[in-house]
C-alpha cells in the first residue's frame, strides 16, 4: 500500500502543511484503505515546504508546495491512477537511479549523516526507528565494548563538538571518564540561542531517538547515569517529540535500570529554557538546571571536573551527540574518511536570508561556502548580487562574497575573522546595510548580556549606542577607532563565550566593510537604501494605483495625489515612520 | 476527568508533590505562568514557601529570564521573530504592522486582553522568514497584509466564540 508522508515539523505547519494533512485525512475518511497516511520530520528542504512523500516500497517521490488543493490532485493521479505529477516533483529517489526531481541538486552534494532518518521515518514511532537501524549502536556499546573502548572510537572518528566551540569530542569524554565519582552527568545543549540557526530544532523534531542513543552512549563512557537535555522554551514541538521519545525508549528499556540486562543504568530529564541566549553557554546552562540566574561560572575548573552541582559533567551539542549511533555502527574510520584532515565528518548548515533554497544541508566539513550558497542554495533571491554570508551568530562575523572560495572548516573559517559556529548561514545581498547588520547584533548581545562582566555589560551598551549614532546619520570621525578599542577590551575581559566574542560581528563588517562605515559617517548615506534616517520614501510611479491608502495613512500628511493617479510624497515633510510601506498593497513605496 | 499527566503538570499539584529534588525551581515557575497565565505576586509567595529559597531570589530569577511574566497576558502572545534571518527579511517591518495593527507597541497588552506584542531573537524557522508566533502556532513567509488578515482572523473568531458563548448562556436562562 502506498504511504503518504506530509513533512510535519515547525517549518511545514508554519508553511500550511496541516491544512494539507486534513484535506488528505478527508480523503483518507472518504476512501478507507487507499492509502496509509502518516507524518515525518524535516528533510531539509524548507523552502519547498509543505512536502508531502509518497513512498511505495523503496521509491520515494516527494512533491514540493503542496496545497490541500495539489494534494487532492495527487490522490486522485498518484495514488489513485499511479500516475506521477512530474511537474511537481521536488525529489525522486529511486535504489540503483541517480536522484530526480527539480531540487536534486539541493539534496546530491549532501552527505546525511546526523540528517539521516529526518523526513525518512515518523519521529514519533519507536519501531521505525529501529526499523531505520536505530539501538543497535546501544546494543553494541552496552553489551559488547569497553568504556574506553568507546572513548576510543569517538576520539579516532576525530568528530569535534558540533556546537560551535568544536572541542575534540573523544577527548573532551575521556576527561570526564578520567574523573573518579559515583556521581557524573550527561548534558544535551540543546540550548540553540543562534538566530539563523535551526539544525537541533530539526534533528530533535525529527529524529529524537538518534540523540538519546548518543547520550545514553556517553553516559557508558564515562560513567554517568543522570542525563539532561536543556532544551530552549521556544521549541515546544521539540520538547513534545523529545518526551514522547524518551516514554517510549524507557518503556521499551533503553532508558531505566539494567538497560538490554547490561547491569548499566540510565535516564534522562528535559529542562526547559526560559529564554536566555547566555545559557546555551555551558557553565550558564549548569546555572540554569540548578534553578539559579544563569551567570556563566568562571574556568577553571571546567565541567568535565566540576560541572552540574559541581559533579564530573559531559556537555555536547544536539548533533555531537547525533552523530555519536552512527560512528560507532559504521566505524570511526568512515566518519574520519569525510571532511578535511582537521576538520573531520559532515556538518549540518542552515542556510537562510537571500538565498534561494533556504533550509538544512548536512555536507562534509571542508565544502567552499560558494558550493553551499550556489550550488545547494541556489543562489540569490531575486537575482541579486552575493554581498555577504554571516557565520556563527552574533559571535560569528560576516564574510564577504570575495571570500567565498574559503573552505568551511575550523580552521579557515576563524581566519577570516568570523567564526564557524553551530552552522547558522545567513546570506545577505546588496540591499543589506552592514552597519546596521552590525548594530543589529550588538543590540542582541546587549540585551542577552547577563551583567556579570563590566566590560561586556558597559562596553556592548557603548558600541550598540555608536552604532545606532551612526546609522541615523550622526557619525563622528572617531567613531571607527572606538569601535575597534571597545572590541579589543571587551574581548580581553570578559569571562564567557558571550562577552569574548561579542564584538566579532562589529570588528568583521569594519575590516571587509569599511568603505560603508565611512560612507555613513562622512557622507551621511547609506549605499544599500536601508538605514531609514539616510533614505528617502518614494513611490514607484508603474506599480502605484493612485488607491489613495498610503495618503490617508501618512500621520504627517506628507503624501499627495488623486485617486487613480501615481501618488507623491513630499520628503521635505516625511517623517520616515514607514507606515505607508506597510499599508501599501501594491509594494509600491520603496527606500533610496 | 483530569488524566494523571494533567494532574502531574498543575501547579497546585506539582507544589504539595515538590520532595527537595534539586533543579525544580524553574519548572516550578514554568508551571505557575501556564496555570495563572504569569506569575502573580503569591506565587513567588508558595514557591518560596515549598522551596526554601528566599523571594527575593526567587524575584531574581524570575526577572533573569524573558519567558517571564510579572503581569498577565493577552489570551494571544504574539512572538515576532526579529532574529537575524528575519531581520534581513524586514521583520521590522512586520513588528511595526503589527504594532499598528493592534494599536499597542512591543511589550504591551491590547485593551481588550486579547493580543500580547512582544518579539523574541529566533524560532528557529529561517528559512520561511519573516516568522512569528502566535501561541504555539508559527506561521511564516509573512507579508503585511498576510500580517492584518490574519490577525482580523483571530479577532473573527473570538467575536464569533463570545457570541456564542453569550447566545448559549442566554438559552440555558430563558429555560
Amino acid at each position: 500500500m502506498k504511504k503518504v508522508i506530509v513533512g510535519m515539523s515547525t517549518c511545514g505547519l508554519s508553511a500550511g502543511s496541516q491544512k494539507t494533512y486534513d484535506r488528505l485525512g478527508e480523503l483518507l475518511a472518504a476512501n478507507p484503505g487507499a492509502f496509509e497516511l502518516k507524518s515525518a520530520g524535516c528533510i531539509g528542504m524548507c523552502y519547498r515546504e509543505p512536502l508531502v512523500e509518497i513512498r511505495e516500497n523503496d521509491t520515494r517521490i516527494v512533491y514540493g508546495a503542496v496545497t490541500p488543493e495539489l494534494a487532492e490532485k495527487i490522490f486522485n493521479e498518484h495514488v489513485g491512477g499511479g500516475r506521477v505529477l512530474e511537474e511537481h516533483v521536488a525529489l525522486r529517489i529511486e535504489p540503483g537511479r541517480e536522484l530526480g526531481g527539480s531540487e536534486a541538486p539541493h539534496q546530491k552534494n549532501q552527505v546525511r549523516i546526523v540528517l539521516r532518518n529526518c523526513g525518512l521515518i515518523d519521529p514519533e514511532s519507536l519501531a521505525e526507528y529501529e526499523a531505520a537501524g536505530g539501538y543497535r549502536a546501544l546494543r553494541k556499546a552496552l553489551l559488547e565494548m569497553k568504556p574506553d573502548e568507546i572513548v576510543k572510537v569517538v576520539k579516532d572518528s576525530g568528530l569535534r563538538g558540533r556546537g560551535g566551540a568544536g572541542f575534540p569530542t573523544g577527548l573532551k569524554w575521556s576527561f570526564a571518564a578520567a574523573q573518579k565519582s559515583d556521581v557524573k552527568y550527561v548534558v544535551c545543549n540543546a540550548d540553540e540561542g543562534d538566530p539563523g540557526a535551526f539544525m537541533d530544532r530539526s534533528v530533535l523534531e525529527g529524529d529524537p531517538h538518534s540523540v538519546i542513543e548518543g547520550m545514553i552512549v556517553c553516559g557508558k563512557a564515562i560513567g554517568a547515569h543522570a542525563g539532561y537535555v536543556y532544551c530552549r522554551a521556544e521549541y515546544p514541538m521539540a520538547i513534545r517529540r523529545l518526551t514522547i521519545a524518551l516514554e517510549a525508549a524507557r518503556e521499551k528499556g533503553h532508558l531505566g535500570t539494567n538497560i538490554l540486562g547490561s547491569g548499566f543504568d540510565f535516564d534522562i530529564k528535559i529542562k526547559q529554557g526560559a529564554g536566555a541566549f547566555v545559557c546555551g553557554e555551558e557553565t550558564a546552562l549548569f546555572q540554569s538546571i540548578e534553578g539559579k540566574r544563569g551567570m556563566p561560572r568562571i574556568r577553571p575548573p571546567f565541567p568535565a571536573e566540576k560541572g552540574l552541582w559541581q559533579k564530573p559533567t559531559n556537555n555536547n551539542n544536539v548533533e555531537t551527540y547525533a552523530n555519536v549511533p552512527w560512528i560507532l555502527m559504521n566505524g570511526a574510520a568512515a566518519y574520519a574518511a569525510y571532511g578535511t584532515e582537521k576538520s573531520r565528518g559532515t556538518k549540518v548548515f542552515a542556510l537562510a536570508g537571500k538565498v534561494k533554497n533556504g533550509g538544512l544541508a548536512e555536507v562534509p566539513m571542508g565544502i567552499p561556502i560558494n558550493d553551499l550558497v550556489f550550488k545547494i542554495g541556489g543562489g540569490i533571491k531575486e537575482g541579486r548580487a552575493f554581498k555577504a554570508v554571516q557565520m556563527g551568530g552574533p559571535s560569528g562575523g560576516c564574510i564577504p562574497a570575495s571570500l567565498g572560495h574559503t573552505p568551511v572548516d575550523f580552521e579557515s573559517i576563524p581566519a577570516t575573522g568570523a567564526i564557524m559556529g553551530s552552522g547558522g548561514m545567513v546570506v545577505m545581498d546588496d540591499q543589506t546595510c552592514m552597519v546596521e547588520m552590525a548594530r543589529f547584533f550588538l543590540d542582541f548581545t546587549q540585551n542577552e548580556s547577563c551583567g556579570k562582566c563590566t566590560f561586556c555589560r558597559v562596553g556592548t551598551l557603548r558600541m550598540l549606542e555608536i552604532l545606532t549614532r551612526i546609522t541615523q546619520g550622526e557619525g563622528r570621525i572617531e567613531d571607527i577607532e572606538n569601535l575597534k578599542t571597545l572590541g579589543a577590551q571587551i574581548k580581553d575581559a570578559s569571562l564567557c563565550g558571550l562577552g569574548q566574542t561579542a564584538p566579532n560581528p562589529v570588528l568583521t563588517t569594519i575590516k571587509y566593510f569599511g568603505e560603508e562605515y565611512e560612507a555613513h559617517i562622512k557622507d551621511k548615506r547609506c549605499p544599500a537604501a536601508s538605514c531609514t534616517a539616510l533614505v528617502d520614501f518614494c513611490i514607484d510611479a508603474e506599480t502605484c494605483t493612485g488607491c489613495t491608502v498610503c495618503a490617508k495613512n501618512c500621520p504627517v500628511n506628507a503624501i499627495t495625489g488623486e485617486r487613480k493617479k501615481t501618488h507623491v510624497i513630499d520628503t521635505s515633510i516625511c517623517a520616515k515612520c514607514g507606515k505607508c510601506i506597510t499599508v501599501c498593497t501594491f509594494g509600491a513605496v520603496y527606500k533610496k | 476527568m483530569v488524566t494523571t499527566a494533567a494532574r502531574n503538570d498543575d501547579f497546585s499539584y506539582r507544589l504539595w508533590r515538590y520532595d527537595g529534588a534539586p533543579g525544580e525551581l524553574i519548572p516550578l515557575l514554568q508551571s505557575a505562568q501556564d496555570h495563572f497565565g504569569y506569575i502573580p505576586r503569591r506565587a513567588i509567595g508558595y514557591i518560596s514557601g515549598v522551596t526554601g529559597v528566599p523571594e527575593s531570589e526567587v524575584y531574581g530569577v524570575i526577572t533573569f529570564y524573558s519567558q517571564f511574566r510579572l503581569q498577565p497576558m493577552g489570551k494571544y502572545v504574539i512572538k515576532a521573530c526579529d532574529g537575524t534571518a528575519c531581520h534581513v527579511q524586514n521583520s521590522r517591518m512586520i513588528i511595526d504592522t503589527l504594532e499598528d495593527e493592534l494599536g499597542i507597541e512591543v511589550g504591551g497588552t491590547t485593551e481588550d486582553g486579547l493580543f500580547t506584542l512582544s518579539t523574541v531573537a529566533c524560532i528557529g524557522c529561517c528559512s520561511l522568514a519573516p516568522v512569528m508566533m502566535i501561541n504555539d502556532d508559527t506561521h511564516g513567509r509573512l507579508t503585511p497584509q498576510s500580517v492584518r488578515k490574519l490577525l482580523r482572523d483571530y479577532r473573527r473568531r473570538e467575536t464569533a466564540a463570545r457570541a456564542q458563548a453569550a447566545a448559549s448562556c442566554g438559552d440555558a436562562g430563558a429555560r
